[in-house]
């Protein structure tokens, strides 16, 4: 074998063998590279304890609330199967809507309300003019008077 | 047309900020790496030239001594 | 020269050939760059409409994800130059490699930079851990990383060395970084263009976006080339090759 080709093979066995080590790495560590968790997760109890944590989903539609003290903010945030009643006090992001991603961090209380210190807004990659946005929300309109 | 006017268009819907500043710095990045790299090359071609001739020197002087 | 002759088929890896190809080929790149800036700003601008969510900010994609994939291309041919390097001991592969670098980490940087920027009136954040962004973060180090090992070491040949066995680690992150949005939570968002589905983006906007990533790669082309020529100078600098070089930009200069 020419040393040109035992170096070749040095180098492809190296970086096989390292991304072998990275991707165990990463996956023994899955837990931690998560962002947040899901409502599912935060019902099933797999979510952190003790220590505040996020949950990621959407702004339940007609769940906003303001509490008569003009700070408090009411809402839950849901994966469509469970869905976890939050509040938080400060300023929303522009994009923060109902029916629209979010992720808050804070800390679950014992009552099963999530305490919120941080809310941002989840966007997807969709990039579309108004119009467009109008009318496939037009269609889905349609679409639910027509199951009904 | 999607800007009513100039100033329209710099305000950028309330988002001037950070769509300019976005914009801004990025091509003052590009024009800095663009200096950079020109001064760079002129740099290299004098300090080898003046060591081309000092060398073509000191091999003269030698020659002389010989 | 016996290894120009062994090479034949790259007859332009030896860097005798490559340096004036290198320097008649930049200009070209360059000015490929300024068209398809000046095209991909009025189509981003002054075509492509406002987005129905974001508004006007989200305009900061056109700059934003051109230098993000750019970032990630340039580590992967770095990489590929320091494999070249190592398997076949060409001068050339080093030298481009750590021509690559300054330009790689700078799109790297703008990348964070305008995320940032982009982050803040959307998510409500200029940062947060995520994956994306860390690992995005971690691509600017490995670069930094690469340019100050490199620089470090006196020896070139040594130098070049371990500057490709970094370039080849750190290689393993760019998977990481693409596919972070599949493998985990993340604040970002998924990929608007991929291979796997067609692109979720207005017409219009995806033109506006392809020009500038074309822009993109124009620019890096020509300032990589008109930086590797210096550094093919000075490490050839004993050669006869480059005195004649160095005698007739004597006249110019």
């Amino acid at each position: 074998m020419k040393a040109r080709q035992k170096r070749l093979i040095l180098i492809l066995a190296g970086v096989a063998l390292l991304g072998g080590a990275v991707a165990l790495v990463l996956s023994a560590f899955q837990q931690n590279l998560v962002f947040f968790h899901t409502p599912t997760e935060v019902a099933d109890g797999k979510a952190p304890s003790g220590r505040t944590f996020r949950i990621g989903g959407m702004v339940e539609d007609g769940s906003i609330k303001r509490d008569a003290d003009g700070i408090t903010v009411r809402f839950s945030i849901t994966d469509t199967a469970k869905s976890i009643p939050v509040s938080y006090k400060g300023p929303l992001p522009d994009l923060f809507k109902e029916g629209k991603g979010a992720v808050v961090q804070g800390a679950l209380g014992p009552d099963g309300q999530f305490a919120a210190t941080e809310v941002l807004a989840k966007h997807d990659e969709n990039y579309m003019p108004p119009e467009a946005q109008d009318a496939i929300d037009q269609a889905h309109k349609t679409a639910a008077t027509v199951a009904q | 047309m999607i800007w009513q006017s100039w100033s329209d268009f710099w305000s950028m819907g309330g988002a001037a900020f950070f769509v300019w500043g976005s914009y801004g710095v990025t091509f003052a990045l590009i024009a800095l790496e663009l200096v950079l790299v020109l001064r760079r090359r002129k740099q290299v071609v004098h300090r080898l030239q003046r060591l081309r001739q000092a060398m073509k020197a000191s091999a003269r002087r030698k020659e002389i001594h010989q | 020269m016996e290894t120009g002759q062994r090479f034949s088929l790259f007859r332009y890896a030896a860097p005798q050939q490559f340096y004036p190809l290198a320097g008649r080929l930049a200009p070209w790149f360059a000015a490929a760059a300024v068209v398809f800036t000046l095209i991909g700003l009025y189509l981003g601008f002054f075509v492509a409409p406002t987005d129905a969510v974001q508004g006007e900010v989200y305009r900061v994609i056109f700059i934003h994800v051109p230098a993000a994939w750019m970032s990630m291309f340039v580590y992967l041919i770095m990489a590929f130059w320091s494999a070249v390097g190592i398997v076949f001991n060409t001068r050339l592969s080093a030298m481009m490699a750590q021509a690559l670098a300054p330009t790689g980490a700078m799109f790297c940087f703008v990348a964070l930079w305008t995320g940032a920027l982009w982050g803040r009136p959307t998510w409500g954040a200029y940062w947060v851990w995520d994956a994306r962004l860390t690992s995005q973060l971690l691509l600017l180090f490995l670069y930094f990383g690469f340019m100050a090992l490199t620089r470090a070491i006196e020896d070139p040949r040594r130098a070049d060395k371990a500057g490709a066995i970094l370039a080849l680690v750190g290689a393993i992150n760019v998977p990481i970084i693409y596919f972070s949005v599949k493998w985990w939570n993340t604040l970002h968002q998924g990929a608007s263009v991929s291979l796997t589905k067609a692109p979720s983006m207005a017409t219009t906007m995806l033109m506006a976006m392809l020009v500038m990533a074309l822009a993109a790669w124009a620019y890096t082309i020509a300032v990589v080339l008109w930086r590797v020529r210096p550094l093919i100078l000075e490490r050839e600098r004993h050669t006869e090759w480059v005195g004649d070089v160095l005698e007739t930009s004597e006249a110019r200069a």
